[in-house]
This record gives C-alpha cells, sequence and structure tokens, in this order.
C-alpha cells in the first residue's frame, strides 16, 4: 500500500507503457490464431474453391456459432480462474426443453430463446452459488453440475426425441435463415461477443473479473466484491449456455437428451488455444471466440481436404499444447520484462 | 457364504417346482403344435437339450441393454420388448450407459450377471469388448440374445437382425440407382467408424456395388459423422465440397439421415443430391414433405424389440438352445426359424415415402 501512495502522478506515463507492452503481447496472441486461421483457410481454399464459396462460408460461420457464443460465456468464467464444465449439459438440457416447450406449438422465437436463457441462468446461479459462496472448486462443481443436469434431462427425456417436424417454422428458420444473405446464428453470436468484449475491457466489473483471476487475495484487498462477481460471471456463462441450447434446437431441428453432450471439452479447448489463460487472468473474449472459430474450421477443412476424421482430434490437442506453451513462454518473459522496467524505474527514483 | 449357497439352493427348489407347475399346466395347450414338435424332434438331436414342446416359462425376467439409454430408436425398441414380456407374464427392463463408446456396457452386463437375469438383450457397442462379461454370463446359465448390432458369433446364443444385413445394404443401393437413373459419384454418411451394423451394410453396399448394372456408379466417401448432429453436419458440408458433381448419398443411420436432411434442405445443394438411408418416419417427415428426401427406409423397431423379447423367454424357457433350424413362436408375428450362425431376421425394411409416411407413428 505505502508504495502505491509513494508513487507520484508522474509514473503514469511509465505505467502506460507497461499496460501497452501486456496489450501488444495479447493482441500479438490473438492476430497469431487469427494468422493460423487465415493460413488453414488459404490452404483450404487453394487446393478446393469451393470451401470459400457462398455456402461455403456460410458453412464455416453456421458450424462455429454456437461454438463462439459457448466460448464467449466461457471465457468470462475462465478469466477468474474458474471453470465452467457443466455447459455441455446446459446446452443439452436447454435444447430438449425448448424443443419440448415448442413441439406442436406456435410459440414465438423470442419466448424460446428466453426460455433458454432462463434455464441456463439457473444452473449458472446454481454453479456459482456453490463455487462463489459454498467455496468449492470449481472443476468439482460444475462436474458434479455437468452430471446433474445430464441425468435430470435424461430422466426427462426417457429416450424421447423432438423431431423438426414438431417444431415451428419460424425457429427453424432462425436456424438456417438471415437477412442479406449473412445467417443469422453468426450475428447473433457476433453481437453478443461484441457486447461481452466491450464490458470486459471498459466496465470497472469487466476489470475486476481480470483483477480476480490473476490474483484474487490482491482483488478482495482491493475491494473487489468477489463472490458476487463470480457469481455473475457462472450466471453468464449458464444464460449463454441456455440460449446456446435454443439456437441447437434453431439449427439442427432433431433434438434428444443427449444434445452436445462432451462439448465442455471442445468449449474449454477454444478459450485456451484463443490465449484465454485457464490460470485466469489473461485473455479476451475475442481471442476465446477465433479459437472456436479456427477449431470448427479445422473440422470442415479436414473434411474437404480428404484427411482422415482421426487427424481432428490430434491436431486439436497439439494446438492445446502450443497454446499452453506459448501461454508460459509469454508469461515468463513478461515477467521478466516487467520486472526490469520496474527495477530500472526504481533506481531512477 | 453357507448361507448365501442354502438361500440360492432354496431358491433354484422353488424355482423347480415352479417350473413343473408350469410344463404341467401348458402340456394340455401344446398339444396344439404337433407339427412344431415333429420338427422340433429333428434338431433336437443336434441341439442337446431344446425342447421346442416347452411352455415359456413364467416371471422370467429380462433386461435389454441398448448401445445408450437415451437413444430415441433403441428405446422404441426395449419399451415393445418389454411390453411383449408382460403378454407372457414375464418382467423386463432396460439399463444402460449414456454414451455409447465400446466398453461402456461391460459394468452394466456384470451387474446383470449379480442380479441374476434370466436373459440379457444386447445391441453391441462393439462386438469384441462385450466379449468376456457375455461369456461369463452364459456359463452362469443366463441367455444372450444380441439385437441391432451384434456381438461376435461366439459371445452370445442368438442375433435379431432387423432385416438381414446383406437386404439392407444391398436394398439402399438399388433403391439409390432407381432415384440417380444408375448414375454418378455416390457417398456413405455413416455412424461410427467401429459399429458393426454400419460396417456389415458397408460391406454390402459395396458388394452391390460391384455388379454390372452399377458401373456408372462410383462410391468416392464413406464418412463418418459419429451419430453427432454437428459432425454429421460438417461431414455433409464436405462431401458435398470435396464432391461436387457428387449425386447421391446414402445415409444407413438415423442420426446422420436426419442431419443430413436438415442441412441438404436448406443449403444450395437442396435438389442437386438424392439422400436415402435408414430414418424413423417421425423424424423424417419434415424432409420428406419438404422434398429434401424422396424416400427412406426401415424396419419396424417395435417388432423387432417384440422378437427379441419372444426369443429370449424361448431360449430362457428350454424351447431352443440357438442351434441353426430350430423354431419357435414370437407371439403375433408367428413362428421364426433360426438361422445361420444364430441369426434371426425379422423381415423386409418398410420403404417410406410421401404416399405412406403418414400411417406411421414412431
Amino acid at each position: 500500500m505505502t508504495t502505491l501512495l509513494d508513487k507520484p502522478p508522474t509514473d503514469t506515463g511509465e505505467g502506460r507503457s507497461a499496460r501497452s507492452l501486456v496489450d501488444a503481447v495479447f493482441r500479438a496472441r490473438e492476430i497469431s490464431i487469427a494468422g493460423a486461421l487465415a493460413l488453414l483457410i488459404l490452404f483450404t481454399w487453394i487446393s478446393n474453391p469451393r470451401f470459400l464459396d457462398d455456402q461455403g462460408v456460410k458453412d464455416l460461420l453456421l458450424n462455429a456459432s454456437i461454438l463462439v457464443l459457448l466460448a464467449v460465456g466461457q471465457s468470462v468464467v475462465v478469466v477468474t480462474r474458474n471453470i465452467d464444465l457443466s455447459v455441455g449439459s446446459v446446452v443439452g438440457l436447454s435444447a430438449f426443453a425448448c424443443g419440448k416447450f415448442v413441439a406442436g406449438t406456435d410459440h414465438g422465437v423470442l419466448t424460446v430463446l428466453l426460455l433458454g436463457a432462463a434455464l441456463g441462468v439457473t444452473c449458472g446461479l446454481v454453479s456459482g452459488a456453490l463455487v462463489s459462496f459454498g467455496r468449492v472448486p470449481a472443476l468439482v462443481v460444475t462436474l458434479g453440475m455437468l452430471y446433474i443436469i445430464q441425468g435430470l434431462d435424461y430422466w426427462w427425456a426417457q429416450g424421447e426425441q423432438i423431431s423438426a417436424g414438431d417444431v415451428p417454422d419460424p425457429i427453424l428458420s432462425l436456424g438456417s435463415g438471415g437477412v442479406l444473405g449473412v445467417p443469422w446464428l453468426p450475428l447473433i453470436a457476433l453481437v453478443l461477443l461484441a457486447a461481452t468484449a466491450y464490458f470486459l475491457r471498459s466496465y470497472r466489473s469487466g476489470r475486476e473479473l481480470y483483477a480476480i483471476g490473476s490474483n484474487p487475495e490482491a482483488a478482495r484487498l482491493a475491494g473487489v466484491p468477489i463472490r458476487r462477481r463470480i457469481l455473475g460471471a457462472y450466471a453468464f456463462s449458464g444464460a449463454v449456455a441456455g440460449f446456446a441450447g435454443a439456437l441447437w434446437l434453431a439449427r439442427f431441428g432433431t433434438v434428444v437428451a443427449d444434445n452436445a453432450h462432451g462439448w465442455e471439452l471442445t468449449v474449454v479447448s477454444a478459450v485456451v488455444v484463443g490465449g484465454v489463460a485457464i490460470t485466469g487472468g489473461t485473455g479476451t473474449v475475442w481471442g476465446a471466440a477465433l479459437g472456436a472459430l479456427l477449431l470448427t474450421t479445422i473440422g470442415s477443412a479436414l473434411i474437404v481436404l480428404k484427411v482422415d476424421a482421426f487427424w481432428q482430434g490430434a491436431i486439436t490437442g497439439a494446438l492445446l499444447l502450443a497454446a499452453i506453451s506459448v501461454d508460459r513462454i509469454v508469461s515468463l518473459r513478461m515477467t521478466a520484462a516487467l520486472r526490469k522496467r520496474s527495477a530500472r524505474h526504481g533506481n531512477g527514483a | 457364504m453357507l448361507i448365501r449357497t442354502a438361500a440360492r439352493r432354496r431358491a433354484a427348489a422353488t424355482a423347480a417346482t415352479a417350473c413343473a407347475l408350469a410344463v404341467a399346466l401348458t402340456a394340455c395347450s401344446g398339444t396344439t403344435k404337433d407339427s412344431a414338435v415333429e420338427e422340433g424332434g429333428d434338431t433336437g438331436a443336434a441341439a442337446a437339450s431344446a425342447n421346442p414342446d416347452a411352455p415359456l416359462k413364467k416371471g422370467l425376467k429380462l433386461a435389454f441393454l441398448p448401445k445408450q439409454i437415451n437413444n430415441p430408436y433403441e428405446k422404441i425398441v426395449d419399451e415393445a420388448g418389454i411390453k411383449a414380456a408382460g403378454e407372457y407374464g414375464a418382467t423386463g427392463k432396460e439399463v444402460g450407459p449414456s454414451d455409447a463408446s465400446a466398453s461402456s456396457q461391460v459394468s452394466y452386463i456384470n451387474t446383470l450377471i449379480q442380479q441374476r437375469q434370466d436373459a440379457i438383450l444386447i445391441a453391441a457397442n462393439d462386438p469384441n469388448a462385450v466379449c468376456g462379461p457375455l461369456k461369463q454370463a452364459m456359463k452362469k446359465n443366463i441367455k444372450v440374445v444380441a439385437y441391432d448390432s451384434d456381438t461376435a458369433k461366439d459371445c452370445r446364443q442368438l442375433f435379431i437382425n432387423q432385416a438381414s444385413s446383406e437386404q439392407i445394404g444391398r436394398s439402399l443401393v438399388q433403391h439409390l440407382g432407381e432415384q440417380i437413373d444408375y448414375k454418378g459419384k455416390i457417398a456413405i454418411l455413416s455412424a461410427t467408424q467401429n459399429a458393426t451394423n454400419q460396417n456389415t451394410w458397408i460391406a454390402f453396399m459395396k458388394d452391390e456395388l460391384k455388379l454390372p448394372k452399377y458401373k456408372d456408379m462410383q462410391l468416392v466417401k464413406v464418412a463418418y459423422g459419429d451419430d453427432a448432429d454437428q459432425k454429421s453436419f460438417q461431414q455433409t458440408q464436405g462431401l458435398m465440397q470435396a464432391y461436387p458433381d457428387l449425386k447421391g448419398i446414402i445415409s444407413p443411420t438415423t442420426v446422420g439421415i436426419a442431419a443430413a436432411a436438415r442441412y441438404l434442405g436448406d443449403s444450395s445443394y437442396k435438389g442437386k443430391v438424392v439422400l436415402n438411408g435408414l430414418g424413423t418416419p417421425n423424424q423424417m417427415r419434415k424432409y420428406v414433405k419438404n422434398d429434401t428426401v424422396e424416400q427412406f427406409s426401415l424396419w419396424n423397431p417395435e417388432e423387432l424389440g417384440y422378437l427379441g423379447s419372444y426369443a429370449a423367454a424361448a431360449l430362457a424357457s428350454g424351447q431352443i438352445t440357438g442351434a441353426e433350424g430350430e423354431k419357435f413362436k414370437a407371439g403375433k408375428l408367428g413362428e421364426y426359424t433360426i438361422g445361420k450362425d444364430g441369426e434371426v431376421i425379422l423381415g423386409e425394411p418398410t420403404v417410406f415415402d410421401k404416399k405412406n409416411i403418414d400411417k406411421f407413428d414412431f
């Protein structure tokens, strides 16, 4: 505390350049993912131009939309040094619930989306309360929630299936239609992505999420309402997952109880590949979204390149390891750089 | 130990009395099946202890072990089987894993053995992974009937085949051939790479394609959508991009065909490629009506469960042992004969199209 008070106001110049160093490093991180993505697309496009025709681009965007949404929700939790493994089963439950709700009725699109989000918030609040107020490790809580929600879903569904024929047309066209040739799903994902990015970057509560993730103790001492923020992060992640469940119904039409089974790991992979450190405190939702886009695009590209499906898993794994190694190296370098700076500054004073 | 053995002996004794009683009761009704007796006598010589005249035992316990507990298709099969069990005074239940991985069924089989079920009906996720425990079960005189997807041949007594694999594989190619006028590139969208039933059908499809009338049809790719929506979508997209002149897709899996239909119906490829395969009328109704799909086939899954249930009961009651040529009665479906390698075939698949689809609800 005393050092803080001692700092003369002229220090801001030094502080700003430290901040811009951090910024530059992470922008570099996002740029490198975007670069990898561009290379992949370029390579696939050269070997098969149809990869980027109208339908091809539309497919790439549609495939990534739901994963992008989930990655955005997950990032908000991960930056607080927590994790939400229940998202896959929340999507499943929400998709089935929404399907059941609309089957044979003419409920509107908005109602269904709200229902999905509401279901998701409920699940998120339970996880969040256990993590923040119950102080149980997030990994265990959300793993438990994964199984509970899945069990509930299975018990409710009893193997029942909602077919596309039962789902009202306006909802189905949300999943396939669009405006001016741009499909709805990617638009929705983009809006949510931009809003979340703005919030995390420019709002006090958004910055506090990062503060909690990088140093919970310091955040507590600085007066950050940790529990409330973490609860909020889980509620948000849950809401996004529930919302994504409703979109799942719109996209695939046919839903059973185990939709999005196992997706939680794909989502976490996307987030980590996108540069959101699993140890909290760093990364942006833009990066996470790029990570999601990269993972789904790899999936599509491999098929178009006629590569054996087996490689998809292996490549995702390699990317994960690469991302984590890069994170580690960058953070070591940056700590060293920052230390050098502050040492220099100390000498100067 | 001692107490348990005593209890078991007592249980065995009661069971024996119950059987004797049941035999006595139904002996009179058995006279109506004279012809069956004669034929059974012939095969009985080959297979040690088959007694075609034995009545179905009361109070049998049957367990259905589907690939995955939430698979809507297997749910229909199992429920019909459990309902059929009620017809002849047995009880049935369904247990199973929540994922369709190779080894996920093993622990369930072990539990069923401990519960001393009379028969286990299994749709195998992997032909070999379940073998050990199933052999254990047969050693303990629990009858094992595979349905939908077979296990290795020596790990079960009977396999209830929904239609002969050959029939399914060949007929799908025949139907598609007619639809595309026997010309052009085709692809297959399957489930997982190691699904027994899928691979058998695909083998027969390839064999059928060797016939001279298919000389202008070329199978370019077998894609695997893992019975997951997103992956099946991506595979279909990939097929259309990788093979722009693709004329037809055969998807012999209900998840795959529904996903492919949903994708094609909303894409610029609608009408350019013919989709055929195996699907349920409920999930495909919309796509048949909006002309994305002209026709698809499936056997009646309820009849599959019904037949499986009766076959298991016939085994557990000693009417049959699983040897080739033995016959048994499957309630309202009539008499069935066991074929080679313990296979019992349900019948021909039904073809669904715009005209008849509304007559079915499953």
